[in-house]
C-alpha cells in the first residue's frame, strides 16, 4: 500500500508490491521470450506483452469483487466450465480426435483451464456451506469427490494429464485444509502407489512413454528423452552465471524443444544461470508466500480454504513445471505461469490473483466482519 | 475424535495447523527445486557444457588427399587423379522439388543406385553430403553443371581418386584403393572420415602396408549447426595434411619393361641393385588392372580375372613358391666348397647315378666335368655324386644362408617363404632320416625345394656382392647392414666364373649373351618338375609343362645388378627364362637397345600389353554375354 496525497486512493489501496511482483516476473519472461526468439520482439514477446496487460487490467479490475459475489459466482462457474468440458469432449468424439479447444469465433477457449479455479472456489464455497460437524462424515465427503471426479476424469480422457493432476491436486488441497480425515488423503496415496502400475498399463502410448523416459532418460536421448535430457543440457551447461544474454546455444540452435513454452525455464537458465533461477523461484515464492499470507489472515471460512487453494493452484504450476523441467518429474506438459508464451496459463493465473487480491482488499477494508469464533 | 462432535473451533485449529504444512510442503519443494538447479548448474556444470558444446559443434570432415608413391627416380606409380563426382546435400533440397529423377536421367543411373540414394537421403543429417555418383564422365558432370541452377541441394564437384599410370604393370606392388568396408571401419574404431564418400583405403599391397603414411590427417571445417542440421556459421576451420610421399627403390621404367616384356607368359621378375639391395623390379604377370579396381570392379571382369589359369589375381612375386630347379646349383657348389671340395676333381658323367637301389638319369652324359662347367652345364650327375660326398647338412645351410627359403623384413601384407629343407628339418617335420635320394633331390632344386621369386633375385645379388644383402623396397627406410658373407672370396670367385660360363662360353644360356660390348652377364638357368611322369621341356598341355627360371647379375667381373625370374610352365629355363632376363638386363645398361627387342615381340604378339588387355576384356565380353 502506497500512502501519498497524489496518488488517488482507490490506486493506493491496490496491493502495489503483489503487482510489481507479478509485472517483474512478466517482465523478465518477455526478455527470455525475446531471446528465445533468435533476439526478436516478434513473433512471441510482444504477443505475449499484450496477453499479460490485459489480464493484469482485467486481475485488478476483478480486485474490487465482493466476497459475497465471488461466493454467489462459485457454483454457476463451475457448472458452466463442466457444461463446456462436456462441449469439448462431445465435439472431440464428432471430430474423432483428441480435443482440448472451444472454438468460439476469434477466441478458442481452454474450459480445462477455467476448470482450476473454478474448483477450488467450489469446493471452498462447499465447505465453506457444510456445518462443521458434518465435515468428517459421509455427506460431507462424497459430494466434494463427485464434484472432483467428474470434471478430473473428463480433462483426463481429453487427454491432458497435466491439466488432470492440476486440477485434482487444487480440489485435494482445499479438502485437506476443509478438515478432512487424513485417513482420506493417506489411503489413496498408498493406493495410487499400488495402482499406478495399472494406470501405466491403460495409459496412451506417448503417456507411458513420457513416464519410461522420466524414470530412465539416458535410455533414449534422441527420442522420447529429448526432452528431458536437452533441459538439463541447457540448464547444467548455464553454470551459475549463465551464457549471457542472447547467448544459450541450446535454445538458438534448437536443441532444446518448446524452448519458448513448457522448456522457458531452462532458456532462461541457460542465459541467466543458477542466479537468475534462484531469482525466478524465490518471486514466485514471494507471490504464493502473499496468497497464502491472505488466507491466514481471512476472516471468512471460505475465504480462508478459496485464498489457499488460489494460492496452491499458482504453486502447483509453478512445482510441476520446474520438477519437469530440471528431470524431477515427467513431462507432462504445464507451463511455466507468466514467463512461458501462450494465454492460458497467464489467465488461469491472473483469474487467480484477481480472486486474490479480491479476497485481500475485502479482509483490509474489513466490511463484512463476519466473525469465524477466533 | 470418532465419537468426538468436530466444531468449529476444532475446524480452525486444524487449518492453522494444516495450513503450517503446506506452506512447510511447498517451502520444502522451492528448497528441493533450487538445491536441484544448483546441482545441475554447479556440481555437474562441466558435464553439461560439454554436451552442450558438442550439440553446438559439429565437424564435417575433410578428406586429406592421399600420398602419392613415385619410383628411386620420382617418376610417379600412383598418383590422384581429378575426378568428377555429383553430391545431395540434403538440407538444401526444396521441398515439393524431387531433384533425384532429373539426376538420374542425366547421370544414366540405374534403379539400384536411385534407391539406394533414397535410402541414404532419408537417413542423413541435413549437412552431409549424399553421394550421388562418382568418377563420373566430364559430360555428364558438364551436363549437371550447367543445370545447378534448377537443381537445389545438387552438388557437383571435383575430387581426386587413385590413379596407376602403369596399370597392370604395377598391380601386385601397390595393389590398390577402395571403400573400407564394415569390418574395416570397426577395426578403425568407427573412424567417421571412412564414412565420407569418395574417401578409400588400401586394401592390398604398398596401399596397404603404407596406408598409415599415405592416408595423411583429415581436416574439418568445424560449424555451428542447428538441431535440424541447418548450418548457421562456420567456424575456424582445422586444415587437412595430405598423405606423405613413399619414394620406392623401384625403376618404374624396368618395373614397365619387364611387364611388358613378359608378354602373355605367367610368371615373376624381380630385380635388384646388389650394391644397395635395393630392389628395381617387383613384377608379377599377368595382372588386374589396379585402376578398375579401385573405381570399384565390374562384375565382367572380375569374372574373367578370377577363371583365368593365369591367374591374375595372385602375387607370384610374395606369394607364388615353385621348386628352384638347377638355380640351386651355384649354392650347393659353394657349399661344397666351403666343405674343402676341390673345385678342379674332374667327375666323369656318364648320364647318370646309382643311389640306393634307384637309379638318378641325367639328361645327357656330359663327360668330364669340373665345378665350373658342372655349372656352365647344369650337369645333374655332377652334383648328385659330389652332393653324397659332403654334409647334406652343411650345404643345405648354405644354399639357406644364400636366400632361399628366407623370409625377408619387406612392406608386403602376405610373404610365403617356402622351404629349404635339411636333415634336421626332416626330422622335425617327417620324423625319418635324411636319405641319398634327399640329397639327389636337393642337388637340382627338386624334392623339398620350394622358393619364392624374392629370393630368386637375392640369391644371385648375394653371390655377386659378397654380401649378406637385405632386399629393400622404400628408400626412406634405414639402409640394412650388409656384412661380408661368411665365405671364402676365392670360392665365391669360382661360383662367379662359372656363373659367366653359363652364359658366355658353351653353357645352357649362350642365346641370352647380352648384346653389349663389355659388359657380360652371369647366370644360371633352372627347369623345375611340375608332373613327374612327362618328358620334360616341350610338353603340349601348358599345365604340364615345367617351370623356366634364371637367375643372373651383371656386369660379371663388376656385379651391379641381380634378376630373377620364373616363368610358369615356361618349359626350360634357357628358353622362356634366360631371353626376358637378358632384355631386362639390356634395359638398365641400354635402353634403346632393349626396346629394339622388345618391339618384334610385341608385334608378334599383337600389340601393347594395355592393348592386348582391352582386347581380351572385350573378348571376353562377347563370349560370356553374346548379345551384347
Amino acid at each position: 500500500m502506497i500512502t501519498s496525497a497524489i496518488i488517488p486512493r482507490p490506486l493506493a489501496k491496490l496491493p502495489w508490491r503483489l503487482i510489481f511482483l507479478v509485472a517483474g516476473i512478466a517482465m523478465f519472461g518477455l526478455i527470455v521470450l525475446y531471446s528465445a526468439a533468435g533476439g526478436s520482439a516478434q513473433p512471441w514477446a510482444v504477443k505475449q506483452s499484450i496477453i499479460f496487460t490485459f489480464f493484469l487490467a482485467v486481475a485488478i479490475g476483478m480486485s474490487w469483487m465482493s466476497e459475497g459475489t465471488i461466493k454467489a459466482i462459485a457454483f454457476p462457474l463451475y457448472g458452466a466450465t463442466l457444461i463446456m468440458l462436456i462441449g469439448v469432449e462431445a465435439l472431440g468424439f464428432v471430430s474423432k480426435g483428441a480435443q482440448r479447444w472451444l472454438d468460439l469465433g476469434p477466441i478458442r477457449l481452454q474450459p480445462s483451464e477455467f476448470m482450476k479455479p473454478a474448483i477450488v472456489l467450489t469446493m471452498a464455497r462447499f465447505y465453506d456451506l457444510v456445518p462443521a460437524a458434518d465435515v468428517r462424515r459421509w455427506r460431507g465427503i462424497w459430494p466434494a469427490m463427485a464434484l472432483l471426479g467428474v470434471p478430473a476424469f473428463l480433462i483426463l480422457v481429453q487427454p491432458d494429464l497435466g491439466t488432470c493432476i492440476m486440477v485434482v491436486l487444487c480440489g485435494v488441497t482445499v479438502m485437506f485444509l476443509a478438515g478432512l480425515p487424513w485417513w482420506l488423503f493417506v489411503t489413496p496415496a498408498v493406493a495410487v502407489g499400488i495402482a499406478a502400475p495399472v494406470a501405466y498399463g491403460m495409459m496412451h502410448g506417448y503417456q507411458r512413454k513420457r513416464i519410461d523416459v522420466f524414470l530412465n532418460p539416458e535410455s533414449d536421448p534422441l527420442g522420447a528423452g529429448y526432452h528431458i535430457a536437452q533441459s538439463k543440457i541447457a540448464i547444467g551447461s548455464g553454470g551459475i552465471w549463465g551464457k549471457g544474454f542472447l547467448h544459450g546455444s541450446q535454445s538458438h540452435l534448437d536443441y532444446l524443444p518448446e524452448g519458448h513454452t513448457d522448456f522457458v525455464f531452462a532458456t532462461m537458465a541457460e542465459e541467466w544461470g543458477l542466479v537468475g533461477g534462484v531469482i525466478l523461484i524465490c518471486a514466485f515464492g514471494a507471490v504464493i508466500r502473499w496468497g497464502m499470507r491472505v488466507s491466514q489472515n481471512a476472516r471468512t471460512r471460505f475465504s480462508q480454504l478459496a485464498a489457499a487453494g488460489l494460492s496452491a493452484t499458482i504453486f502447483f504450476y509453478v512445482a510441476i513445471n520446474l520438477m519437469m523441467v530440471m528431470g524431477l518429474a515427467p513431462v507432462v506438459g504445464v507451463p511455466l505461469p507468466l514467463v512461458s508464451f501462450g494465454g492460458s496459463a497467464v489467465m488461469t493465473v491472473m483469474l487467480c490473483l484477481g480472486l486474490l487480491m479480491a479476497l485481500e482488499r475485502h479482509q483490509r477494508t474489513g466490511s463484512a466482519a463476519t466473525t469465524l469464533g477466533t | 475424535m470418532k465419537h468426538m462432535r468436530f466444531t468449529t473451533a476444532h475446524q480452525s485449529i486444524t487449518f492453522s495447523r494444516r495450513m503450517m504444512l503446506l506452506g512447510g510442503a511447498q517451502g520444502a519443494v522451492g528448497a528441493l527445486l533450487i538445491g536441484r538447479m544448483g546441482w545441475l548448474s554447479i556440481a555437474q556444470n562441466q558435464k553439461y557444457q560439454l554436451l552442450s558444446e558438442s550439440n553446438r559443434v559439429q565437424l564435417i570432415p575433410v578428406p586429406p588427399r592421399r600420398g602419392w608413391i613415385i619410383d628411386r627416380n620420382g617418376k610417379p606409380i600412383a598418383i590422384n587423379k581429378a575426378s568428377f563426382r555429383v553430391d545431395i546435400i540434403p538440407q538444401q533440397l526444396e521441398k515439393g522439388r524431387d531433384v533425384l529423377p532429373e539426376v538420374a536421367n542425366l547421370l544414366a543411373l540405374t534403379q539400384d543406385d536411385v534407391e539406394r540414394i533414397k535410402g541414404e537421403l532419408a537417413e542423413s543429417r541435413g549437412f552431409r553430403p549424399v553421394q550421388v555418383a562418382e568418377n563420373v564422365s566430364y559430360e555428364q558432370y558438364a551436363s549437371v553443371t550447367v543445370r545447378l541452377p534448377d537443381l537445389p541441394g545438387v552438388q557437383a564437384t571435383q575430387g581426386f581418386s587413385r590413379y596407376y599410370p602403369d596399370g597392370p604393370a604395377v598391380a601386385h606392388l601397390v595393389g590398390y584403393v577402395g571403400s573400407a568396408n564394415a569390418k574395416e571401419y570397426e577395426a578403425e574404431n568407427k573412424n567417421p572420415l571412412l564414412l565420407i564418400p569418395g574417401v578409400k583405403i588400401g586394401k592390398q599391397g604398398l596401399e596397404k602396408t603404407l596406408e598409415p603414411y599415405l592416408r595423411g590427417t583429415p581436416g574439418g571445417q568445424r560449424v555451428e549447426v542447428t538441431a535440424r542440421g541447418k548450418l548457421v556459421k562456420e567456424l575456424d576451420p582445422k586444415p587437412d595434411r595430405s598423405g606423405q610421399t613413399v619414394q620406392l627403390t623401384i625403376d618404374e621404367g624396368l618395373q614397365q619393361y619387364a611387364a611388358r616384356r613378359m608378354g602373355d607368359q605367367s610368371g615373376a621378375l624381380v630385380a635388384m641393385d646388389v650394391t644397395t639391395g635395393d630392389m628395381l623390379a617387383y613384377v608379377s604377370m599377368p595382372a588386374f588392372d589396379p585402376n578398375s579396381f579401385s573405381e570399384g570392379i565390374g562384375r565382367t571382369e572380375w569374372q574373367m580375372l578370377s577363371e583365368n589359369d593365369h591367374i591374375p589375381l595372385l602375387n607370384k612375386v610374395a606369394q607364388g613358391l615353385y621348386p628352384s630347379g638347377s638355380t640351386i646349383k651355384p649354392a650347393m657348389a659353394l657349399g661344397f666348397l666351403e666343405q674343402g671340395l676341390d673345385p678342379n676333381r674332374k667327375y666323369h658323367c656318364s648320364g647318370g647315378v646309382q643311389i640306393g637301389n634307384r637309379y638318378f638319369r641325367d639328361d645327357a652324359a656330359h663327360g668330364t666335368v669340373d665345378m665350373r662347367s658342372a655349372i656352365e652345364k647344369s650337369c645333374n650327375a655332377y652334383f648328385w655324386s659330389m652332393g653324397l660326398q659332403t654334409d647334406p647338412q652343411q650345404t643345405t645351410e648354405m644354399v639357406n644362408y644364400l636366400g632361399y627359403g628366407e623370409q625377408f623384413d619387406l612392406p608386403i601384407p602376405t610373404q610365403r617363404f617356402g622351404t629349404m629343407p635339411n636333415p634336421k628339418w626332416l626330422e622335425q617335420k617327417y620324423h625319418r632320416k635324411w636319405q641319398g635320394y634327399d640329397t639327389a633331390n636337393t642337388s637340382i632344386g627338386q624334392g623339398y625345394v620350394l622358393i619364392n621369386p624374392l629370393q630368386l633375385a637375392v640369391m644371385p645379388a648375394r653371390l655377386a656382392s659378397g654380401k649378406l644383402l637385405q632386399p629393400r623396397l622404400l628408400m626412406a627406410g634405414a639402409r640394412k647392414p650388409m656384412p661380408d658373407l661368411a665365405i671364402n672370396p676365392e670360392h665365391l670367385q669360382i661360383i662367379r666364373e662359372g656363373m659367366t660360363a653359363v652364359v658366355n662360353r658353351s653353357g645352357t644360356a649362350v642365346a641370352s649373351k647380352l648384346p653389349l660390348d663389355g659388359v657380360l652377364m652371369a647366370g644360371k638357368t633352372g627347369t623345375a618338375q611340375v608332373f613327374r611322369l612327362t618328358s620334360r621341356g616341350h610338353q603340349g598341355n601348358w599345365a604340364l609343362r615345367d617351370h623356366a627360371l634364371f637367375i643372373a647379375f651383371a656386369p660379371a667381373d663388376k656385379p651391379r645388378y641381380a634378376i630373377g625370374c620364373i616363368i610358369e610352365h615356361g618349359g626350360f629355363g634357357a628358353s622362356a627364362a634366360a631371353p626376358i632376363v637378358r632384355d631386362c638386363m639390356t634395359y638398365l645398361f641400354d635402353k634403346q637397345k632393349a626396346f629394339a627387342a622388345l618391339a618384334p615381340l610385341e608385334e608378334q604378339w599383337g600389340g601393347t600389353l594395355a592393348e592386348r588387355n582391352a582386347r581380351q576384356l572385350a573378348a571376353f565380353k562377347s563370349a560370356t554375354h553374346p548379345s551384347a
